[in-house]
């Protein structure tokens, strides 16, 4: 009796995972799980700053790590999937901040600042007036001179 | 005095006017990207009555203050008594989200603390809360009869938040139904 029971639950449970399988569309399980994770590492979590919802144990990057993988799913690129959280969350979502107008000055302004920098230094270098060494006078000739005696001529 | 003296103290003013803007703004304030959307579409059930299943449509038709909560949520109670106030006096709807939550739990907590809700989305799952871009508990939505989110209140609301900040938009929303009658 006992094995019959077990032997039906077995077959139950092969059945489901047969049929779960089945359901989980196209997009096969080990790829689901690395593209998950590789998007993941890209997304940062909005209650625990600079930290990517990959690395965070807050309980919704757990819920953001879920819909990542949901998006996955049903077929979302990775672009597609940090978009549909872009939308959510806004730009402060995205690991790195995408090049856009209100960002220009934090890409380029390096840049800028090493450019002009520059300039200064090179127009800097180049217009510093050589300071005029003043002739020696017969005065400091004749210390020279007396110096020299005093030191000896070998030495 | 020539101009290349002045750099040095030119410098120093843009340092601090970044600093003066950067340091003081809070950075977990994210602001809010879902103002002017339509809710997203759920289908979730009642929290008081498991078998009852509340979606979108449930939202639409009335202003409505969409209020995030969760028994667990230390802030939320803070704003309680606003909101068991806000619905004695029938002022606006309010619908609850119990977020991240067991049933008992929160049934538990309204028990104890008063329910000021017309329906409770009953979302464990954070299955609408993740979609509605919400970042922490207490938060509250404003949405108007159209179902379009009109504000988003991070953080409990306080008598003066109400006052002076979730007031106003109501009486926006009032005004433009009125016109558009």
């Amino acid at each position: 009796m006992t094995r019959w029971v077990a032997i039906l639950i077995l077959a139950l449970m092969v059945g489901l995972t047969a049929a779960t399988a089945q359901d989980a569309d196209q997009v096969p399980v080990e790829e689901v799980d690395t593209r998950t994770e590789a998007i993941s590492k890209t997304l940062r979590c909005v209650v625990c700053q600079n930290q990517s919802i990959y690395d965070s144990n807050a309980p919704l990057a757990e819920d953001m790590r879920r819909l990542v993988r949901k998006r996955v799913e049903a077929g979302d690129t990775d672009d597609e999937a940090r978009e549909y959280l872009r939308n959510l969350y806004g730009d402060y979502v995205l690991m790195s901040p995408p090049f856009q107008l209100n960002t220009i000055l934090l890409w380029i302004g390096p840049a800028i600042l090493v450019l002009f920098g520059g300039i200064w230094f090179i127009t800097r270098l180049r217009s510093a007036p050589v300071e005029a060494i003043a002739e020696l006078t017969d005065e400091d000739r004749a210390r020279i001179e007396a110096a020299l005696a005093k030191k000896g001529p070998d030495s | 005095m020539s101009l290349s003296r002045l750099l040095p103290a030119g410098v120093f003013v843009v340092i601090v006017v970044f600093l003066a803007i950067g340091l003081t703004r809070d950075p977990s304030v994210i602001p809010t990207e879902m103002i002017d959307r339509e809710i997203p579409s759920f289908e979730l059930p009642e929290l008081r009555e498991d078998e009852v299943m509340l979606t979108t449509s449930d939202l639409i038709g009335e202003t409505a203050l969409v209020n995030v909560f969760g028994s667990w949520c230390v802030a939320c109670l803070q704003e309680h008594p606003t909101l068991m106030e806000l619905s004695q006096a029938g002022t606006v709807r309010i619908v609850g989200v119990n977020w991240r939550d067991k049933r008992d739990d929160a049934l538990t907590w309204l028990a104890k603390h008063g329910d000021p809700y017309s329906d409770i989305i009953f979302d464990a799952e954070s299955d609408l809360v993740i979609e509605m871009g919400v970042t922490g508990a207490p938060e509250t939505f404003i949405i108007d009869p159209a179902g379009r989110i009109r504000y988003k209140q991070i953080g409990p609301i306080t008598p003066d938040v109400w006052r002076e900040t979730i007031r106003p938009v109501l009486d926006a929303i009032a005004r433009e139904q009125e016109t558009n009658l």
